[in-house]
């Protein structure tokens, strides 16, 4: 008899200990089945590892910029984190069994990085060379041109209508033949600046990283502000419905039909507009517009499951219900819309900053502005460093983002697995 | 049905003063007025003629009074002079800018519309064969490529490195110097032949597909689209009308191809993922099954059964497109210098040219409010499970 009482009952995983335990074993459960769901889909994990590599790119811009060396470590060590999480782990794998050996040694290399990448690397770029915006290399590589009657190859002879605009080192003019010491930008590719520099000597990396900060600010704030205002409304018009719900569906009619960019061009030249209200205004748009209808039909799926009408039995008021019941179940489908979101922001920024409407220092959008007005690109590859890279940053990164949220889609909506 | 039409226009009706009155609070409070800004920075004008032409231009009056006659005279069909442009009205210089940008992005949205739906109609189809990922991730780079980017590699090969088609602009000049017609006249005779072989064709896919013998269904078409080839070759090449037009014509449509590839590539990829997901839905249904299990070819499963269920949510967004155009308009018509309604837009509140941003931007509005309209009315045509109530 005494083993029959001792016998506890077979429980479920998770369901021992407190409430807050067996929530986060529930929440973890949740967390990991979704994330080997999106596992399954390449796609996804493709877009995954180009959205981390652009934060990485985002983090470790100020730690170049700064003399302080032991954060410049840390942050740098994030960037060789995933290398460490790739190639390690898998070897340490064998060893995992045993926490005792494991631990130490994902500590100690991990400590080991710090140490070597912070001395090695943080605060490696001064100030006054590589800021984004008011950076300006002094000293160019010198360029040696001869002056010729016809020009072959641009990058080592002129003619001699354009020698007009040089002269020797001693002030006389440039005769055929003679060797032309240029020093000026931009400046392709060279040892101090990876990806050369632009007309007014910044460096292109420099700014890049810049830019990927701005990218990600815009994002996730606008993201935020989407999903904030969405969830809210698609669940108190699915809950309340009546007069509230048609107000906010024609409101949300209206905001999807406007064309946005005709809007933002106009409060751009009414307002100083800088990212952070541009993010915001972006948030409002989408937050009551289209994503507040999809969340609010997925709330009134939500709304008449029993576990509502339980709770409501209960004694749950309006509020309660809508905060702990409705909106927890819809946020599945909003982390999917946060995506979209970004991916719409960081397009629409770039297309602003294109446009010269945003009052910002920084963004890829303006570099290509600047490329575009200084007639760059009709010069082909010839400054392939002022044409590609910016212009890859913003595609590359909204697609990311556009191919996670598509991934998540497969997670969050059932209909379209594959089997 | 008609009731609710009528609702909806009424409600549609107090929507739009609420935009307009927005639109005219935002744009006449722009910091700096640009016309005492003129008067004022060009010493040839002796202040009391500056004086003069303000208060005949009514900017002297309070902002309400300005708004009320505002009002009235925009309903009255009045919508001012232009700042910029001064003598000109702003509806003379509105309906001069209309027919260019309607031309192109009508072809664009139907190039792009259709090689979207078949496109994804077959990818969806093949799911799970080789090359899914690759076409996938084209097609999401195409989707989120940054435009003017894009727009500008594509002048840069197309147009400088290359030289096939000009660079910028809707004609050339130089071919326009003795016209004897206005650039306005031949854009409305394309406008008009393409609405006409747009409904021909149109006609000719509906009366197609209710022939149920195949044989008779491919020798109907062929004929149908042979006819409609005839006709335009006759019209521009033998008919006196369509001859005299045909260089200045042709000038317009070479100056067009550019832009229509440019959005094209760009938009295809996204009505393609909007048709991909939309059949992978419609494959899971029970009706698909059983047209397999009737023993139908796969084809007509396909295209007959699938294709035309999955095409209702890519019918909206076409709508919204057709409303929406010329919100894409701003980007492309800037780059390419297409002088057409979004470029319009977007120099005239950039120049702070408040009549005629105020003007365009609830053309806009009105244009993106009827196509919402078009849209829920042609959602009972296609798909009869929702039906309007009076509710």
């Amino acid at each position: 008899m005494t083993d029959l009482l001792e016998a506890r009952p077979a429980t479920p995983v998770g369901a021992k200990g407190s409430l807050w335990r067996i929530r986060a074993n529930l929440v973890w459960a949740g967390v990991t089945n979704n994330w080997n769901l999106f596992r399954a889909n390449r796609v996804g994990i493709v877009g995954l590892a180009i959205i981390l590599f652009f934060a990485l790119m985002a983090l470790i811009h100020p730690v170049l910029m700064s003399g302080m060396r032991w954060y410049s470590g840390a942050a740098l060590f994030l960037l060789i984190w995933p290398v460490v999480a790739w190639v390690v782990w898998p070897l340490l794998g064998r060893l995992r069994h045993e926490r005792r050996v494991t631990l130490p040694l994902t500590v100690g290399i991990a400590a080991a990085l710090l140490v070597v990448t912070g001395v090695t690397l943080g605060g490696v770029w001064d100030a006054g060379t590589y800021h984004p915006v008011v950076g300006n290399e002094a000293n160019p590589p010198v360029l040696y041109r001869t002056v010729v009657n016809e020009v072959a190859d641009p990058a080592t002879e002129m003619s001699i209508r354009e020698a007009l605009l040089y002269s020797n080192p001693d002030g006389s003019p440039l005769l055929l033949g003679d060797v032309a010491e240029i020093r000026e930008q931009p400046t392709g590719p060279y040892g101090r600046h990876w990806l050369g520099t632009d007309p007014l000597g910044r460096d292109i990396l420099s700014q890049l990283m810049k830019g990927a900060q701005g990218a990600f600010l815009l994002g996730m704030v606008a993201a935020l502000v989407t999903v904030l205002f969405a969830t809210s409304v698609g669940a108190v018009a699915a809950y309340l419905g009546g007069w509230i719900d048609s107000f906010f569906m024609r409101l949300a009619d209206l905001l999807l039909m406007l064309p946005a960019l005709a809007i933002f061009i106009v409060m751009s030249s009414v307002f100083r507009f800088e990212l952070w209200h541009l993010a915001i205004l972006i948030g409002v748009l989408s937050g009551f517009g289209g994503v507040a209808i999809v969340l609010k039909s997925q709330a009134l799926a939500v709304k008449v499951k029993p576990f509502i009408e339980a709770a409501r039995v209960a004694g749950g008021s309006t509020f309660r219900v809508i905060t702990v019941h409705v909106i927890p179940n819809v946020m599945p489908l909003s982390f999917l819309y946060m995506m979209f979101t970004v991916t719409a922001a960081i397009q629409t920024e770039a297309v602003l900053s294109f446009l010269g409407l945003l009052n910002i220092d920084m963004s890829w959008g303006l570099m290509i502005e600047l490329a575009r007005n200084q007639g760059y690109f009709l010069t082909g590859m010839r400054f392939w460093w002022l044409v590609f890279p910016a212009g890859l940053c913003v595609s590359l990164l909204a697609a990311a983002f556009f191919l996670v949220g598509r991934a998540m889609d497969e997670v969050v909506n059932p209909r379209l697995r594959k089997r | 049905m008609i009731r609710y039409i009528a609702r909806r226009t009424v409600q549609m009706f107090v929507l739009f003063i609420i935009f307009l009155t927005l639109t005219f609070l935002l744009l006449t409070a722009l910091p700096g007025d640009t016309v005492k800004q003129r008067f004022a920075t060009n010493p040839n004008i002796p202040p009391e003629a500056a004086q003069l032409a303000i208060e005949r231009l009514g900017l002297d009056k309070p902002l309400w009074e300005q708004y009320t006659s505002y009002m009235w005279n925009f309903f009255r069909g009045d919508f001012g002079f232009s700042f910029l442009q001064y003598p000109r009205p702003v509806s003379e210089i509105i309906l001069e800018r209309l027919p260019r940008t309607l031309v192109l992005f009508l072809t664009v949205l139907v190039s792009y519309y259709i090689l979207g739906f078949v496109a994804g109609k077959f990818i969806a189809w093949r799911r799970g064969r080789r090359g899914e990922h690759a076409i996938t991730i084209g097609s999401v780079f195409l989707y989120t490529v940054f435009y003017p980017w894009f727009a500008l590699m594509l002048i840069w090969f197309f147009a400088f490195y290359a030289d096939v088609v000009p660079i910028n602009k809707f004609l050339d000049p130089q071919e326009w110097v003795d016209a004897p017609f206005s650039s306005n006249h031949v854009f409305m005779v394309i406008f008009g032949v393409m609405l006409v072989s747009g409904i021909a064709a149109l006609a000719l896919w509906i009366v197609s597909r209710r022939i149920r013998d195949s044989d008779l269904r491919r020798r109907t078409v062929w004929v149908g689209y042979g006819a409609l080839a005839v006709v335009m070759l006759w019209f521009w090449y033998l008919s006196d009308f369509g001859s005299a037009r045909r260089l200045y014509a042709g000038d317009i449509l070479h100056h067009m191809i550019l832009p229509v590839v440019t959005i094209t590539l760009i938009s295809f990829a996204g009505i393609m993922l909007l048709t991909r997901s939309s059949m992978l839905e419609t494959m899971r249904e029970d009706f698909i099954l059983t047209a397999r299990a009737k023993g139908l070819a796969e084809k007509t499963v396909r295209d007959r059964h699938a294709a035309r269920t999955a095409l209702l949510p890519v019918t909206t967004s076409l709508v919204i497109a057709v409303a929406t155009v010329i919100d894409g308009g701003i980007i492309t018509e800037t780059v390419y210098s297409w002088p057409g309604m979004g470029e319009l837009l977007f120099t005239s509140v950039v120049g702070q040219d408040t009549n005629l941003a105020i003007a365009a931007f609830s053309f806009v509005g009105v244009m993106a409010m009827v196509g919402h309209l078009v849209v829920d009315i042609l959602y009972v045509f296609l798909d009869p499970r929702i039906r309007v109530t009076g509710e």
